[in-house]
C-alpha cells in the first residue's frame, strides 16, 4: 500500500527542513492557520484517529478535554518513551521524520491554545534525541517556533526531555512526574492529566505517532483517513513485527487488516522460518495477552481484539511471533522478570508481587516447582490486577494470566516432567 | 587501572564551561529549576563518568534541591550509574523478543571474549557488560547499544569487530 505516515523514511535527510518542505511539509500547519481554531478538533474526532502508544484512546476525543480559556498555561507532553518490549515505531519517526511530528506539535499549540510541547523521549534513543534537537533549532531559526509564528499570532516552544531508563515513564502520570524532576511513580486518576498534568497546568498527553498523523489527517481530510481503516479506526498504521519470521520489521498496514496476513503474509512477516509451525502471536507488545496460533483469524484494529475469544489488544501493534521452538513458560517468566525490574515500587500487590511471580516462574521453567504452584501464580496475578495505582499492575495480571490461560498444559508439563524440554537459549 | 570500589571522583567537581552554558539553557525550558534535574544528571555523568555522591552533592547544590531527592532521583532511574563504570558500556537486550532471537547468546559470547560478568568491568577499565531491558530495535535482534549507539542484526563476527573498536 501507499506509504503515508512512512512516507519520509527512506527519502534522504528527510530529518533535515528543507529535504522535509520539499516533500510537502509544513503545508498542513499553513492549511490550519487558515481554518477556524474551533473546526480542527472536530475532522480528529471524524476521522477516527485512535492513539497509538497502546490505548487506542481516540485523539479527538482526548484533546477535546482540554478546558478553554484558562488563566493557567497549558502543555501537550509527547509521549516518545518507546519502552513496550515489541515496539520500534516512534524511534524511526523521530530519527528519520521528526519534522512531521513538530508539525503536529505546532498544530496541536495552535488549536488548544498551548503554551508549549515537551517530547519526552526515552534516554536510550540518543539518536532521536538529538535530531529531534537539530530539528528544533531549524524551526527557531526560520521562524517555524517561537514568536507569532508565520504571524498567526501563535507564540510556541518544543522542549526536548530525555528520560534515564524506567519503562514506568510510559505511563502518562508517571511520565509527568519524570518531566517534573521527579522518580516516575505514577498518580492516582481523577484527576486526569487534561485537568491537572504537567506543573499543576492542563496538559494532553499524546504518543509520537497520533502526533505524527495529524498533519496527515488535516492534509487528506477527515473522509479520507476514517475510510483507510476498519470502523472507528480510521488510518493507516506503523505494525512492527518480531520473533521467528522470515520478514520481521516495520510495515505500514491498513488499520484492521487481518493478524494472520501481518504473520504470514509475503507483503509483512512472510511466515514461519524453517519449515517450522507459529505456536503463539503476541498482537500488540509484551503487555498484550497472547494468542494461540489458531487465533489469528482477527482485524488487528483497537475493537476487534478485544472481543471475545480474543481478549486482548492491539496495544503498540508490536506483534511478536512465536514458533514452535519457543517456551511459552520461559517467555512468560521473561516477561515476568521484565515486570518486577520495572516495578515502580508504590503498590504493595505490583512491587511484591511481580517478584514473588517471577521467582513462581523461573521455578516452573527449570522445573522444580509444585503442582499448586501453577495454580497459586494464577491467583497472585490476579491479586495484582485491578489493585494498584497505574494500568501496570493491570498489565502484569492480563499478560502473565493469558499464558496459563491458553497454554496450561505447557506448565503442568513443566511441572510433571521436572524440567523444560525445549531448546536453551 | 580501573577501581571499581573508588568512592569519589578525583579532582575538582565543576562543570566544564560548555556545560556551565548548557545548565543555563536547561534550566530556562522548565518553570522551575527542578524539573531540568534529570537532563542535568545526564550531562554530570557524561563529564565525570558516574554519579558519585560529589557529583550528586554539586548537582543539588546548583539546582537548589535537598542531596537526598538527588540521590532518590539518581537511584530511580536505570541510566544512572552510581558506581564506576568502564569507558564503554555495552548493553545487550535480553527481553522478549530478543531473548528468543539469540540475547542471551550474545551475551555469553562477549563474556568469554573478555573474561567478565555480566554487570563486571574489564580490568583495565574498557568494557562494562550489562544486559538491558527492550531496546526498540526487536526487529533487527538481537541487539546491543554501547556510547548511544545502536548495533543490530548481531553475529559473532559482528560483536568481535565491534570490541575491537572499544579502546
Amino acid at each position: 500500500m501507499e506509504r503515508v505516515i512512512t512516507a519520509n523514511w527512506h527519502v534522504e535527510k528527510a530529518y533535515t527542513l528543507s529535504v522535509y518542505q520539499q516533500h510537502g511539509g509544513f503545508k498542513s500547519l499553513k492549511k490550519v492557520f487558515g481554518m477556524e481554531r474551533g473546526a480542527v478538533v472536530p475532522e480528529l474526532i471524524k476521522s477516527n484517529l485512535r492513539g497509538r502508544g497502546g490505548a487506542g484512546f481516540p485523539v479527538g476525543a482526548k484533546w477535546s478535554f482540554l478546558p478553554k480559556g484558562t488563566d493557567v498555561p497549558k502543555y501537550l507532553v509527547v509521549n516518545a518513551d518507546e519502552g513496550e518490549p515489541g515496539t520500534f515505531k516512534d524511534r524511526f519517526i523521530m530519527e528519520r521524520d521528526p519534522h512531521r511530528l513538530m508539525e503536529g506539535c505546532i498544530i496541536a499549540g495552535f488549536t488548544l491554545g498551548l503554551k508549549a510541547a515537551y517530547i519526552y523521549v526515552r534516554g536510550e534513543l540518543v539518536l532521536a534525541a538529538q535530531r529531534m534537537e537539530a530539528a528544533i533549532a531549524e524551526l527557531y531559526a526560520t521562524g517555524l517556533l517561537g514568536k507569532n509564528i508565520q504571524g498567526s499570532g501563535l507564540d510556541f516552544d518544543i522542549y526536548v526531555h530525555r528520560g534515564a531508563g524506567a519503562y514506568i515513564c510510559g505511563e502518562e502520570t508517571a511520565l509527568i512526574e519524570s518531566l517534573e524532576g521527579k522518580t516516575g511513580q505514577p498518580r492516582l486518576k481523577p484527576p486526569f492529566p487534561a485537568v491537572v498534568g504537567v506543573f499543576g497546568c492542563p496538559t494532553v498527553v499524546n504518543n509520537v505517532e497520533s502526533i505524527a498523523c495529524v498533519p496527515l489527517v488535516i492534509e487528506r481530510g477527515a473522509e479520507w483517513w476514517a475510510a483507510q481503516g476498519s470502523e472507528k479506526n480510521g488510518g493507516p498504521k506503523i505494525v512492527q513485527i518480531s520473533g521467528t519470521v522470515k520478514r520481521p520489521g516495520t510495515y505500514e498496514v491498513p488499520n484492521g487488516i487481518s493478524l494472520r496476513d501481518i504473520v504470514f503474509s509475503d507483503l509483512y512477516g512472510g511466515g514461519p522460518r524453517d519449515g517450522r509451525t507459529i505456536r503463539a502471536v503476541i498482537p500488540g507488545g509484551t503487555s498484550c495477552p497472547v494468542l494461540r496460533a489458531d487465533q489469528l483469524d482477527v482485524k488487528h484494529d483497537f475493537d476487534a481484539l478485544k472481543e471475545k475469544p480474543f481478549d486482548t489488544m492491539a496495544g503498540t501493534s508490536g506483534v511478536i511471533v512465536m514458533d514452535e521452538t519457543v517456551c511459552v513458560v520461559r517467555i512468560a517468566a521473561r516477561i515476568a522478570r521484565f515486570y518486577h525490574h520495572e516495578s515502580c515500587g508504590q503498590c504493595t500487590p505490583c512491587r511484591e508481587g511481580t517478584g514473588w511471580v517471577s521467582k513462581i516462574l523461573d521455578r516452573i521453567e527449570a522445573g522444580g516447582a509444585k503442582r499448586a504452584e501453577v495454580d497459586q501464580l494464577l491467583d497472585i496475578v490476579n491479586n495484582i490486577r485491578g489493585n494498584t495505582i497505574c494500568p501496570f499492575g493491570d498489565a502484569v495480571g492480563m499478560s502473565i494470566g493469558a499464558y496459563l490461560r491458553q497454554f496450561p498444559e505447557e506448565f503442568i508439563a513443566h511441572v510433571e516432567q521436572g524440567r523444560c524440554t525445549y531448546p536453551a537459549w | 587501572m580501573f577501581n571499581p570500589n573508588a568512592t569519589d571522583i578525583d579532582g575538582p567537581i565543576l562543570f566544564s564551561p560548555e556545560n556551565e552554558k548548557q545548565l543555563a539553557t536547561l534550566i530556562q525550558r522548565y518553570p522551575y529549576k527542578r524539573a531540568a534535574l534529570i537532563p542535568v544528571l545526564h550531562m554530570a555523568q557524561a563529564q565525570f563518568g558516574w554519579l558519585s555522591p560529589g557529583v550528586m552533592a554539586y548537582v543539588a547544590q546548583r539546582l537548589e534541591l535537598p542531596e537526598g531527592k538527588v540521590l532518590q532521583v539518581a537511584s530511580f532511574y536505570t541510566m544512572f550509574d552510581k558506581k564506576p563504570v568502564g569507558r564503554h558500556k555495552v548493553e545487550v537486550c535480553t527481553s522478549v523478543p530478543c531473548c528468543m532471537m539469540g540475547g542471551f547468546a550474545v551475551v555469553r559470547h562477549i563474556s568469554e571474549r573478555l573474561g567478565i560478568g555480566v554487570g563486571e568491568t574489564t580490568a583495565d577499565g574498557r568494557v562494562t557488560l550489562l544486559e538491558a531491558e527492550c531496546l526498540a530495535g526487536c526487529g533487527y535482534a538481537p541487539l546491543l547499544q554501547v556510547n548511544g549507539e545502536f548495533h543490530e542484526n548481531l553475529t559473532p563476527e559482528r560483536i568481535d569487530a565491534l570490541l575491537a573498536t572499544l579502546r
